[in-house]
């Protein structure tokens, strides 16, 4: 197989701060330097992007020295934190911005699934939005017109084909969005968290196609998520980005692994920012038996969320999900209260599970936060708090098997047969 | 499916045999200054037309009035400058009925003002679509030009009516051989408009603070043009500076040859051509250098 995409010390510097502020002597003076053939006299080599350290210039390196090849037909995951560079790398893949130093080469065209509704006009009809974004991500109106029937059948609108997309409903939007992006007759098709939205069915069907792309049309898929289930289902392999370097690239599940195991990242807390008008999650933290985020089967495992309220708000809801290291959620505990807070403030919410039941593996907490009248859902934290569970206090004689299974449910056996002789029982 | 997985095959096995560095699409730090990517721009011309019909539909849906607002628009505009300029001020006419001579120079000027308006604030007003997909970033403005043609259109039609109502009324026709060169003008003033817009905007993009200038210098640049008094009334004293505007040539000329009545040298008019030229070329490649990445500043 050809290589489709080529990316070789691939590096991007941002300017942070006060932009605006003696731009024009700076830039003079930038000017001066690069006639002169010298360095720019404002950026620096080497600062790493970690965002807990205050750089000494404001000058930042979202991505750093980055080098891989995707094969023609793959379809690869791009993970890592909000910050790491996912998105600075897919600019650089799709051309939306240049890089700092360094080369993207790619072979044949490119499309990137937009997000809902970009370039869609309200005012449009849906036939018409199809031609619009189509054209936007560079297909030429033969090749609309030869696919524009499948792109109707796929995204399942062909009653409301010529009503104005204004009055489409959202799910709608990303069902017409996907299925022109899905249409297009793009080698390398670039995918950035879209299926967050949209009914499950349709998340489904969108898999499925994107599937179907890589293994039946022989696409090149670059797939950017945090949904670690879907990178999971469509990749083999995935690039870990984290403070703008590349940490691992290899097999998906070996890549998650790293992304959620404890040497990885430390931290067992999650500390999120405060919002002005919306409530948060400031703070997860799971609180496991043993030190270093280990938890034996079977013993007591809390979860603590610290829940900021800006305003006094009515019936909120908290729920959470623990998931294994195959991105399957394993339980879903909630909470959902309509006296929980009346007024403005900090809440503590703590779950207690006296008796764990996780299988051996590693686990990860994703937190939703909710109101329970308006529908409204203010935020959500996926993939934090790592832990992991062994069985050091089980015993049986035959061995663990990994992945024998996820959960282990009470259970007795009874012997009803009297011809079977136990050992040591008479 | 069978076929397509065949078909790729034989595909990806044709392209390793021309070898690793054919790519379709490079993207590095610096590109040469005169690579204007003209080959992909016309690759997009399809976008060029679904932008232009999109403005279109937009606009005629969201206003009350729709397309009339067109003819709305350049109308109370001529009737003010009438009043003001023709009756308040008195100013010089060249015995060109009042009403006409200001709307030859609204309808003219309306289109140059409203694609340098329109282009300079092309990557703020786009910038949602810019930071998720690529394209040509020329395909927006190039668009815009197309748009405002469409109104222009319209607007030089009222003025034909105006001008033939003008004509019955006293008698007389006054189109001179110098009509000829209208189409020629409409391209001077798109290019013109294409290329302010466009060192406009790629300005803005990093000194915000001028999108305030640009709104007040093109109304302030309108007073520099003969559009509310013709070339011969002006002083010598300002008359270089008039001369040398660009867009003086082309209102001259437009009205020499629907009105009879207006300047025309071969010198300035050649002089105009020049620096639309040199506005054009230099604005293209000003913007083709911001849209590599603006979107990092916006």
């Amino acid at each position: 197989m050809a290589i489709a995409i080529k990316v070789e010390d691939l590096s991007k510097a941002y300017q942070i701060g006060q932009i605006g502020t003696g731009t024009i002597s700076r830039d003079l003076e930038r000017w001066l330097a690069k006639k002169r053939g010298k360095e720019d006299p404002f950026l620096r080599i080497g600062e790493v992007n970690d965002r807990t350290v205050i750089g000494e210039s404001n000058i930042v390196w979202s991505l750093k020295d980055i080098n891989f090849e995707i094969q023609q037909g793959d379809a690869v995951g791009i993970i890592g934190r909000n910050g790491a560079g996912k998105s600075t790398l897919l600019k650089l893949l799709s051309k939306i911005t240049t890089p700092t130093t360094g080369i993207v080469k790619v072979k044949g065209r490119i499309a990137s699934l937009l997000e809902v509704g970009t370039g869609f006009h309200p005012e449009l009809t849906g036939r018409e939005n199809i031609y619009l974004n189509g054209a936007i991500l560079g297909m030429r109106k033969k090749e609309i017109d030869r696919k524009f029937d499948e792109i109707v059948a796929f995204s399942g609108i062909d009653r409301y084909i010529d009503t104005p997309v204004k009055r489409y409903s959202s799910g709608m939007h990303v069902r017409l969005a996907f299925a022109v992006a899905a249409h297009l007759d793009s080698e390398v098709l670039l995918i950035d968290e879209v299926l967050a939205v949209g009914d499950a069915e349709f998340q489904k069907k969108c898999l499925g196609k994107i599937n179907d792309v890589t293994s039946n049309e022989g696409r090149t898929v670059v797939f950017v998520s945090h949904d670690l289930a879907a990178v999971v289902k469509l990749t083999k392999t995935s690039i870990l980005l984290k403070n703008g370097t590349m940490y691992e690239n290899g097999i998906t599940r070996k890549v998650i692994n790293t992304y959620l195991s404890t040497d990885y990242e430390k931290k067992t807390k999650y500390i999120g920012g405060v919002k002005d008008t919306a409530p948060s999650i400031t703070r997860i933290e799971v609180i496991t038996s043993n030190p270093n985020n280990v938890q034996v089967h079977g013993k007591k495992l809390s979860i603590e969320f610290d829940i900021n309220f800006p305003v006094a708000i009515e019936g909120a809801i908290l729920y959470f999900q623990v998931f294994n290291s195959k991105m399957q959620p394993i339980i879903n505990p909630w909470f959902e209260e309509s006296r929980l807070i009346s007024t403005a403030g900090t809440v503590t919410l703590v779950c207690n599970i006296p008796k764990t039941r996780f299988y051996v593996d590693t686990y990860s907490i994703t937190a939703h936060l909710g109101e329970i009248k308006g529908k409204q859902h203010f935020e959500s934290v996926e993939h934090v708090c790592p832990f992991e569970v062994n069985m050091f206090e089980t015993h049986r004689q035959s061995e663990w098997i990994k992945d024998a299974c996820a959960y282990i449910e009470d259970f007795s056996w009874e012997v009803k047969n009297d011809n079977m002789n136990f050992d040591g029982k008479d | 499916m069978n076929t397509t997985i065949g078909g790729n095959e034989h595909l990806s096995e044709g392209r390793q045999g021309e070898g690793e560095q054919e790519w379709d699409m490079i993207n590095k730090p610096n590109a040469h200054i005169l690579d204007l990517n003209i080959k992909e721009v016309l690759h997009y011309r399809d976008l060029l037309w679904l932008l232009v019909h999109r403005d279109f539909v937009s606009f005629y849906k969201q206003t009350v009035l729709g397309p009339l607002w067109f003819f709305i628009q350049p109308l109370f505009t001529t009737i003010t400058y009438t009043i003001i300029f023709g009756n308040l001020a008195g100013l010089s006419t060249e015995g060109v009925p009042k009403f006409l001579f200001y709307m030859a120079g609204v309808t003219c000027w309306n289109y140059f003002a409203d694609c340098v308006n329109k282009t300079s604030t092309v990557f703020k007003d786009n910038s949602n679509v810019f930071g998720k997909v690529y394209f040509p970033r020329l395909i927006m403005p190039l668009s815009i030009i197309v748009s405002n043609l469409v109104r222009f259109a319209v607007q030089i039609l009222l003025f034909f009516i105006t001008l033939l109502f003008f004509a019955i009324k006293s008698g007389s026709f006054q189109i001179t051989s110098y009509a000829l060169l209208f189409p020629f003008l409409i391209v001077q003033m798109a290019l013109l408009g294409l290329g302010l817009g466009c060192i406009i905007s790629s300005l803005t993009t990093k000194y915000r603070d001028l999108v305030f200038v640009i709104g007040f210098g093109v109304q302030l640049l309108m007073y520099a043009t003969t559009v509310v008094y013709p070339l011969s009334a002006v002083p010598e004293k300002y008359r270089l500076l008039v001369e040398l505007n660009p867009m003086t040539p082309v209102i001259e000329i437009f009205r020499l040859g629907f009105l009879g009545e207006g300047s025309f040298s071969w010198t300035l008019f050649a002089v105009s051509i020049i620096e639309t030229f040199a506005i054009t070329v230099f604005g293209i490649i000003i913007f083709n250098k911001v849209e590599r990445n603006f979107i990092d500043t916006i």
